[in-house]
């Protein structure tokens, strides 16, 4: 009898390294995901951490008294009178009868510009809409001036010394008596989620820069999808396979790394300068991201396409449909959903995207909020972009915050993508 | 050896006089004979003459001459790789699909040529319709499943015509019984045999006149193999059916006469009980006495 080594102690004696090495490799996956996670969860934190307060707003409130005799000296109550009226003279007014002790201009500058320079405007809305406000006293809550929002939400620090602070004791002396006298508030900032750009932080919203971007998207799903998918069954299901499809290939992989930057360039050369489409248009900035869109719809559509199997094609051809029904009917409605997910990954992409809209001028300062894809505008992350070039303190928060309402726009869209494959997965 | 027919002689002498005579001696040379057996039949519905297949630079059917009968079942056996699929697929242009797929020779469906430049394969594939190997019923309900094919021909006018045409087409099949209360279900969701029964019924809705048929039961049980032998030796009565088979017992159960490839030829064909009792080649007999295959 031969010295014969059983499999089973040769298998034994190395089992115990294969689990080792195993257990290794799960290891080294678990931490990856970690790492990400943490990272993740870090972004996350510090947005959120610094955006949350800019939901909020502070608001003052002060007895603004609506004096016929300032307002409408000749009591003929015209519009044009009461138009031309100085409202900003009311708000003073009421602030220096809040505070009488104040004098000196400095101090009263100070004073003054504790309400927003917007609101002026907003009495004056008030008792145009209203004249019967001439002659009454009422009590208002008026939004507070970017500096004091910041103060009352704490990024000012009212313990660092005057000299290093931007409001000195005085502002915040004036802040601290209207907080015990319960005249200071913080309500929900519609103001943010309403409202185009603006100078004055306080009066700053994503509303103009959210409509810009639902505009830009719509053109570009409403060119991109089509263009994709046809693009894509043509390719996938009628082109011959020659060296000319093989080029076309290349080259749509080619487009889909190229960078945005160069498509924006493309835009700006051959839609504002050949066509005479207008800047900073939606309509341009569409089209821009639809060629940046493009490639990614065609190749998740390709894949799509291909992974209809092939057993379902010959069942229709064998009952003598023709190519275009076999597509039409068959092929097509079992492969939307990969095109679907594929396309909305892409519009995903297009509303993050940013560089190629600069070269178009979308980057530029517009106040109004669009109301067609004519119209300039801006859009969310260029807003980012501009929000977080400006120096003013109260801009860091709204800045985050813009960064939380495009991430919560880029979850939706990814978890429908998601949801849309879980739905229509079919098996076979 | 008895009956050697010479494809050459049978095809016409076109094809002698382009020296593929040269090449039926090569294949004697290299141990192949051609056919063995009566490729002709009284009342063919079918004729092939000189079919041969190439896959790009390979060639995949070597000058098979084949007549299909009039309501008969000819069943195509032969081990894996010998081209009975690929001959099948030829019957009503399937192989179309594949590019690089090329076809020469003859095939004829009642006297027209169905390789003409000029034939449209979409009511060819209406006349000869095809049943696959493995069960594949489109994601739709059933009743939608059988009534797709009647629809894009136009050969029902309205709601009423088509329930009539699925009800038949699903009797037929043997399949109304167990689909009728769950016709709006999806064909997905029914077992393999029933899955295969609904292609079958998804055939036969447009009535064609010729059903080709590739492995169906590669992929059942054996009862619902029994269902579907039943039901093709049923339909034979009204049509003429080609099918490919891997199991010796069911091309002995269902055909009338069988066809033996080896290597993408035809070697041998005849009435089954025939080929099955008194194989008269040598490599049928060894495939059919389970030697190889």
């Amino acid at each position: 009898m031969q010295n014969k080594v059983r499999t089973i102690d040769k298998v034994n004696a190395t089992l115990a390294r294969r689990y080792a090495r195993e257990k290794r490799f799960r290891r080294i996956g678990f931490g990856a995901i970690m790492m990400g996670l943490l990272f993740v969860s870090f972004l996350f934190i510090s947005i959120v951490g610094n955006g949350y307060t800019a939901f909020q707003q502070t608001e003052l409130k002060l007895l603004i008294n609506f004096d016929a005799q300032k307002l409408d000296p000749s009591g003929t109550r015209d519009p044009k009178v009461l138009a031309a009226a100085d409202y900003s003279g009311l708000i003073k007014q009421a602030l220096r009868d809040t505070f009488p002790k104040v004098s000196g201009r400095g101090d009263k500058r100070s004073l003054y510009r504790m309400v927003s320079a917007a609101e002026p405007f907003r009495l004056r809305q008030m008792v145009l809409g209203n004249p019967d406000l001439l002659g009454t006293s009422q009590e208002l809550w008026l939004l507070a001036d970017d500096d004091i929002d910041m103060l009352v939400k704490g990024h000012i620090d009212r313990k660092v010394p005057e000299s290093e602070r931007r409001l000195n004791d005085k502002v915040v002396g004036w802040v601290e008596q209207l907080e015990q006298a319960g005249a200071v508030r913080k309500v929900f900032n519609t103001i943010f989620f309403t409202a185009g750009d603006s100078r004055e932080p306080e009066q700053a919203g994503i509303g103009g820069a959210v409509m810009g971007s639902i505009y830009t998207l719509l053109v570009t799903l409403m060119l991109s999808f089509p263009l994709g998918v046809a693009t894509a069954v043509y390719l996938e299901e009628f082109a011959p396979k020659n060296r000319g499809t093989d080029l076309i290939e290349v080259n749509i992989n080619n487009l889909a790394a190229v960078p945005s930057i160069v498509f924006g360039l493309l835009g700006l050369a051959v839609f504002i300068n050949v066509f005479g489409l207008p800047r900073s248009a939606p309509l341009v900035g569409g089209l821009v991201l639809t060629l940046m869109t493009l490639p990614t719809i065609i190749i998740a559509s390709r894949a799509a396409l291909k992974s209809v199997p092939p057993s379902i094609r010959e069942a229709a051809l064998g009952v003598g449909a023709s190519k275009l029904q076999t597509i039409a009917h068959h092929v097509l409605p079992l492969a939307m959903p990969g095109m679907l997910t594929g396309t909305i990954i892409g519009m995903a992409q297009a509303l993050g995207e940013s560089a190629p809209l600069l070269m178009i001028g979308m980057v530029a300062f517009i106040v109004d909020i669009p109301s067609g894809v004519m119209d300039p505008s801006t859009v969310l992350p260029v807003q980012i972009f501009l929000w977080a070039d400006s120096p003013e303190r109260a801009f860091v928060e709204r800045t985050s915050a813009a960064i939380m309402v495009l991430l919560a726009f880029l979850i939706t869209m990814n978890a429908l993508a998601v949801i849309l494959r879980r739905k229509f997965e079919r098996r076979w | 050896m008895n009956v050697v027919v010479d494809t050459a002689v049978v095809g016409g002498m076109d094809r002698a006089s382009r020296g593929d005579r040269a090449d039926t001696i090569e294949a004697e040379e290299r141990g192949f004979a051609a056919t063995v057996g009566e490729i002709r039949v009284d009342n063919p519905r079918m004729t092939c003459r000189n079919v041969d297949v190439y896959y790009a630079e390979k060639q995949a059917i070597m000058d098979v001459s084949l007549d299909i009968g009039k309501n008969q079942v000819i069943s195509m056996i032969g081990p894996s790789g010998c081209g009975k699929s690929t001959f099948l697929r030829c019957l009503n242009r399937m192989n179309d699909t594949i590019d690089i797929c090329r076809v020469t020779g003859e095939i004829k469906l009642d006297e027209q040529d169905i390789y003409h430049a000029k034939l449209d394969v979409v009511p060819l594939r209406a006349q000869v319709g095809m049943v696959f190997q493995k069960p594949n019923p489109f994601p739709k309900s059933i009743y939608d499943n059988v009534a797709y094919g009647p629809r894009i021909h136009g050969l029902v006018a309205d709601k009423a015509e088509t329930d009539e045409v699925v009800e038949r087409s699903l009797r037929r099949a043997g399949l109304w019984e167990e689909a009728k209360d769950r016709l709006d279900e999806p064909g997905t969701g029914l077992s393999g045999g029933q899955q295969q029964r609904l292609c079958i019924a998804r055939t036969i809705a447009v009535s064609p006149e010729v059903i080709l048929m590739d492995e169906p039961c590669s992929a059942l049980d054996p009862i619902a193999t029994a269902k579907v032998e039943e039901l093709i030796d049923e339909l034979r009565e009204d049509y003429t059916i080609a099918i490919v088979t891997h199991s010796m017992q069911q091309a002995a159960r269902v055909s009338q006469r069988t066809a033996y490839f080896h290597l993408g030829r035809l070697i041998e064909v005849g009435e089954t009980d025939e080929i099955f009792s008194n194989p008269q080649h040598k490599l049928t007999e060894d495939y059919i006495t389970g030697r190889f295959g």
